[in-house]
């Protein structure tokens, strides 16, 4: 009974998607056709994904260049159909800095990972940020190191297990997690600094909106902005992608509070 | 109730369920078949889905198209006018 459902509506499906219907959303043109190289249900990705939305709805494919960084995301210039360059372990904002003042009319952004912002390039980072460099700089925090193999990374939760603390993150030992976008908003540079998330599709939507106010900040010249997204990762958390759903809404989120945390006063 | 549908690319689709588990209508379902990589890919079950493209928000894959039947037409107010 069900089977023969199931074929009927697919036989209409296809008929009305041709004739009747409007497109509502598709890939980015932005995106190129490879496909993205990361593990099943990675954050990354989606983030890829709301960032080149965005650059085509603003329409600055032309005008835009992306750092890409170490780490797992250090191919994301196959994938961004923009300009892009590969920095040095840690220093994209020290690139993006560069770039920035040589060509000031051009919108930059870094993207890092948190083994890259957090641990190697920390003093990169906040430099960056207390200079307020005109530029936008993304920060993938997910609490481990993804690429090598999950080991501990600053930002690891205290008691997670991970391949270098297989008892749980000892924090009389390894101290806390340091949490970056705390941190940055204490120095004058930063302009606006946001925590988000790619978990479900509000946050995706929200995180859509924060792209577009930075860009936006960005073209008026106002300063560093910063957004971290708190984000995934199923095969160093060693779980499947709808499980670290749960363990971000559970420990993650309490621990990194979701929001913004540093807003332009008017 | 608006309609919807989804064209999802199977060949790029890698079975991390996340956009089953943000649908609202319940109308997505892993196929028992596998594609080129050897995921299982998510299919369409059913004619419930309302075009909200929450599922393509979600798909880290950026392999899901959204199409919505169109708004109808406001004939009678522009008539009267």
């Amino acid at each position: 009974m069900n089977e023969k459902l199931y074929l009927e509506d697919e036989e209409n499906l296809g008929t009305q998607t041709e004739e009747n219907y409007e497109q509502v959303y598709c890939r980015p043109n932005t995106l190129t056709d490879v496909p993205f190289h990361y593990c099943p249900g990675c954050g990354h990705s989606v983030v890829h994904k709301v960032l080149m939305e965005v650059v085509e709805e603003i329409g600055i494919q032309e005008e835009i260049i992306g750092v890409a960084p170490v780490g797992c995301s250090v191919f994301a210039y196959h994938y961004m159909n923009i300009d892009m360059q590969e920095a040095a372990h840690g220093r994209a904002s020290a690139v993006a800095t560069g770039i920035k003042r040589v060509l000031p009319e051009k919108y930059v952004f870094s993207y890092q990972g948190d083994g890259d912002l957090a641990a190697i390039g920390t003093a990169e980072t906040i430099h960056t940020v207390n200079r307020g460099e005109n530029i936008l700089m993304v920060f993938i925090n997910n609490g481990i190191y993804g690429m090598t193999g999950g080991q501990m990374a600053p930002t690891t939760l205290p008691g997670m297990v991970t391949s270098t603390s297989p008892y749980g993150r000892d924090v009389s030992m390894v101290g806390n997690p340091i949490k970056i976008a705390d941190l940055l908003c204490l120095l004058p540079g930063a302009y606006y600094v946001t925590r988000q998330a790619v978990h479900n599709p509000n946050a995706v939507r929200k995180l859509k909106k924060a792209f577009m106010k930075a860009f936006e900040y960005q073209k008026q010249k106002k300063g560093t902005c910063f957004i971290e997204v708190v984000s995934n990762c199923p095969s160093g958390w060693k779980m499947t992608p709808v499980e670290t759903i749960k363990y971000l809404e559970e420990k993650m989120f309490p621990a990194y509070p979701l929001g913004d945390l540093k807003v332009p006063k008017n | 109730m608006v309609k919807g549908t989804i064209k999802i690319d199977a060949k790029i689709c890698k079975g991390c369920e996340l956009c089953i588990i943000a649908c609202p209508q319940n109308a997505l379902a892993l196929s028992p078949n596998f594609n080129d990589k050897g995921y299982r890919y998510v299919e369409l079950i059913s004619n419930v889905c309302t075009g909200c493209a929450n599922c393509a928000l979600v798909c880290p894959e950026a392999g899901i198209t959204v199409y919505r039947e169109p708004k109808p037409a406001k004939k009678p107010q522009v008539k009267v006018e």
